[in-house]
């Protein structure tokens, strides 16, 4: 397929991703933005909940250009309506269905019309909507609509080239935010290791476990207390929990060995090589370098990752 | 012209003509706040599917819906196959004028039309001069403008040999009445159009450069904020080719090539929808940055086949179509089957005598203009309205022309008001390439405004199913 399709596929499929990722992390702070002050103990600090999504997604800077005061409301507006922000849940689906409407031909039309109808939807909504119907609600819809989106695609599309360039989107997009989901967590919440196990500590890294999906998972494989380094262990390590970063490499590790040919071979090998750091990887090896800085590392070959899938499928430019 | 309005539902004296009997029964039997809901669910459904066009001058990446009437243009099958023949006949000619223009100009040695005519034309193509194309066949896709102005009387307005578009509204169109109104369709027999996208692989593929048994066929668009793009992507997904921009493609060895993601892959065949002047900076406008460089050298060399072809505009132009008839007579030693309206060439001393004293009741057209801007509807303008146009015809006569306004035909138009005729054309599409083909139907344009004769959707204008009858 061309090129510039598949790119624009894989830049649709990350942006459905992202708009739904950009949701959940949204949702949970609002819950915790709920939560009462007196369950703090004494000693415990409580960064303020609506700056985590900002430090997450990187734009406490363009956020800050535009606001003096943290909110829950400027908050909302600026992360979910503000189209002059790219990253926006509005600019995602945006670009989503632009990407999509220059490949309709690649797309089946039941994808075309369920990615269109989400576009028109988020385009008459506003800060009123979203409080009148409930923001938990909006969030919801959000999610309701990747979801959606994604299984339109899973069920309705040929098994093709433009079908594997999709999914690289999703599974790129998932890696990348779950990382950093990690990463914000334990350096803006928590500065040390040492303070476990206090309500808020709980609440925290519940809430983080909620916005990607894996609470009901972390009950059921360790039917105890929640602990950092069984969250790391649960959404790095395994890969039966849908939104680690190992059970995303799987996807693209398979994906590109599915791409892979005599000429365009090394992202799998990239891939292959992160992909059994993830396989044969210990909890305690990811502690003994420093959560943070594994985050970052992995962050980093996600990068190149990138770059490479870019080099050897997406740019136009041959040599 | 002051022959009475013919209404093909009605006729002119009101009683319901055979053709559309059937469907005058069903309607009659329908409450009108059926037709609302049905009016609603069509618009509904063409917002979601996303069927729009963009429109010029607004912010961009505007979009629009070209309104459509949901009350169908019924023709009998008598009469098109009338305009079958007349349609296949004239763009057989006008190949004929082309190749003949490119190659020995023989119609202009035996003084038929005047050579400077054809020779200093902004479209002639000079660098086609000489140039072999497959089967000679330049105009492969052909958008003939058709009016009517009475039972079977069909005239040609113009014909469209560049990058002719609407046919997708066609076959969208179709596709909705069939789900809006499925019961309409076991009354009738209508001839179905569906398949025009197959009819027009088939096309293409059978003008590939020689000695390609499996040809690659690419569309090539100009991009999304083209006001024809949802045509675009609509029909390389119908025909199954992939949809490439200019930028997807590039020239080694006078061979083009598309960028994929398995790298470079030949193409034999594109079907472009951009205009000869941006198709290639090294050939025409250097500061295009729509097209492929080099693809001319390879056009050239025959190592691909552009549809259609370079320099089809010669044959369209307006001052060109009144030759038509002659062309007609001149290659085929036939009588044109089809009319033309009386046209008045501005260029002419008379003729703009003439026209300058009947602006009020003429239609006055730009020789290169299209898309119904740049048009004066004499009996609709205002005096400022003629006047400026009157100073614009003095200053440069050669580049307009001017037509009677024509008794349009009206068709049954479901607007505010309830069911109300409106002036319709039509724009059936030619396919040339081993064979002509013709899939029975065409694009219906409607005037929506009463009385108005413009139906250019970026004049307000809608659309309508064409229905052609199975005798």
């Amino acid at each position: 397929m061309l090129s510039r399709s598949a790119n624009d596929l894989l830049w649709m499929s990350r942006q459905v991703e992202r708009a739904e990722n950009t949701a959940r992390m949204l949702d949970v702070t609002y819950r915790l933005s709920m939560l009462p002050y007196r369950i703090m103990e004494s000693g415990e600090k409580w960064a303020e909940p609506w700056a985590v999504p900002l430090v997450t997604s990187g734009l406490a800077t363009g956020y800050y250009k535009a606001n003096t005061e943290l909110t829950a409301e400027k908050v909302i507006r600026y992360m979910v309506l503000d189209a002059t922000n790219p990253f926006s849940i509005y600019s995602s689906l945006q670009a989503a269905r632009e990407n999509a409407r220059g490949q309709r031909g690649a797309l089946t039309s039941e994808m075309w019309e369920s990615l269109n109808r989400t576009w028109l939807e988020m385009r008459n909504i506003d800060y009123g909507n979203i409080t009148a119907r409930g923001v938990s609600n909006f969030f919801d819809w959000v999610k309701n609509r990747s979801h959606l989106f994604r299984g339109v695609t899973f069920g309705t599309m040929l098994r093709d080239e433009a079908y594997s360039f999709i999914r690289l989107g999703t599974f790129i997009e998932r890696a990348d935010n779950t990382a950093r989901i990690l990463d914000v967590k334990y350096h803006t919440l928590l500065p040390s290791i040492g303070d476990v196990g206090g309500a808020v500590d709980y609440y925290q890294w519940g809430s983080l476990l909620r916005s990607v999906g894996a609470f009901e998972s972390y009950r059921k494989i360790f039917r105890d207390q929640i602990t950092p380094s069984r969250v790391a262990e649960l959404l790095i390590l395994r890969d039966d929990v849908p939104r680690s970063l190992h059970s995303s490499m799987n996807d693209l590790y398979e994906i590109l060995q599915s791409l892979s040919d005599s000429d365009r071979h090394e992202p799998e090998r990239l891939a292959g090589e992160i992909h059994a750091q993830l396989h044969y990887g210990r909890t305690e090896q990811i502690f003994k370098l420093g959560l943070h800085e594994y985050l970052m590392q992995f962050l980093d070959k996600i990068e190149a990752l990138n770059t490479e899938i870019n080099r050897h499928y997406l740019t136009l430019d041959y040599t | 012209m002051a022959s009475p309005i013919h209404d093909e539902m009605r006729g002119s004296d009101g009683n319901v003509l055979p053709h559309y009997q059937s469907y005058a029964a069903w309607l009659d039997s329908i409450p009108p706040e059926r037709l609302v809901q049905k009016r609603n669910e069509a618009e509904a459904m063409f917002h979601r599917l996303g069927i729009t066009f963009a429109v010029y001058g607004e912010e961009a990446g505007a979009e629009r819906l070209i309104p459509f009437d949901i009350i169908p243009r019924i023709i009998p099958a008598d009469h098109w196959h009338t305009l079958e023949r007349g349609l296949a006949q004239r763009v057989q000619a006008l190949n004929l004028f082309l190749h003949d223009v490119y190659h020995d100009q023989k119609i202009l040695k035996a003084g038929v039309i005047p050579s400077q005519k054809v020779l200093a034309n902004a479209q002639y193509r000079a660098i086609m001069q000489g140039v072999d194309v497959p089967g000679g066949i330049y105009a492969h896709i052909s958008g003939v403008d058709i009016v009517c102005t009475g039972p079977g009387e069909f005239h040609v307005l113009e014909d469209n040999l560049r990058v002719p578009s609407g046919v997708s509204y066609m076959l969208e169109n179709r596709k909705m009445m069939m789900r809006l109104f499925p019961e309409l369709f076991s009354r009738q027999q209508v001839a179905p159009v569906e398949h025009y996208p197959d009819v027009l692989l088939e096309t293409l593929r059978g003008v590939a450069p020689h000695g390609i048994d499996d040809p690659v066929v690419a569309l090539l668009t100009p991009g999304s904020y083209n006001s024809a793009y949802f045509e675009h992507t609509f029909l390389a997904q119908q025909m199954g080719i992939e949809l490439v921009e200019g930028q997807d493609m590039f020239v080694r060895d006078d061979t083009v090539f598309m960028r994929t993601t398995r790298g470079p892959k030949r193409v034999d065949v594109i079907y472009r929808r951009i205009d000869d002047d941006f198709i290639d900076p090294k050939a025409f406008r250097p500061d295009s940055i729509l097209g492929v460089p080099g693809l001319m050298q390879a056009y050239k060399a025959g190592r691909v086949t552009l549809a259609n072809a370079v320099g089809t505009g010669v044959a369209d132009d307006k001052s060109m179509y009144i030759h038509v008839p002659e062309m007609v007579r001149f290659y085929l030693d036939e009588e044109p089957i089809l009319k033309n309206v009386p046209t008045w060439q501005l260029s002419k001393k008379d003729d703009l005598h003439y026209v300058l004293e009947h602006l009020h009741e003429l239609v006055v057209k730009e020789v290169h203009g299209s898309g119904g801007y740049g048009m004066l509807v004499g009996p609709a303008s205002t005096m400022t309205q003629r006047a400026e146009f009157r100073e614009r015809i003095i200053a440069h006569p050669e580049k307009y022309i001017a037509q009677p306004t024509l008794a349009l035909s009206t068709c049954p138009t479901f607007v505010e008001a309830g069911i109300a005729p409106r002036h319709v054309d039509l724009r059936p599409f030619v396919l040339s390439g081993k064979t002509t083909r013709i899939v029975p139907g065409g694009l219906t344009r409607v005037a929506l405004k009463e009385g108005s004769l413009v139906v250019n959707s970026s004049q307000g204008g809608g659309t309508k199913d064409t229905w052609v009858l199975e005798a």
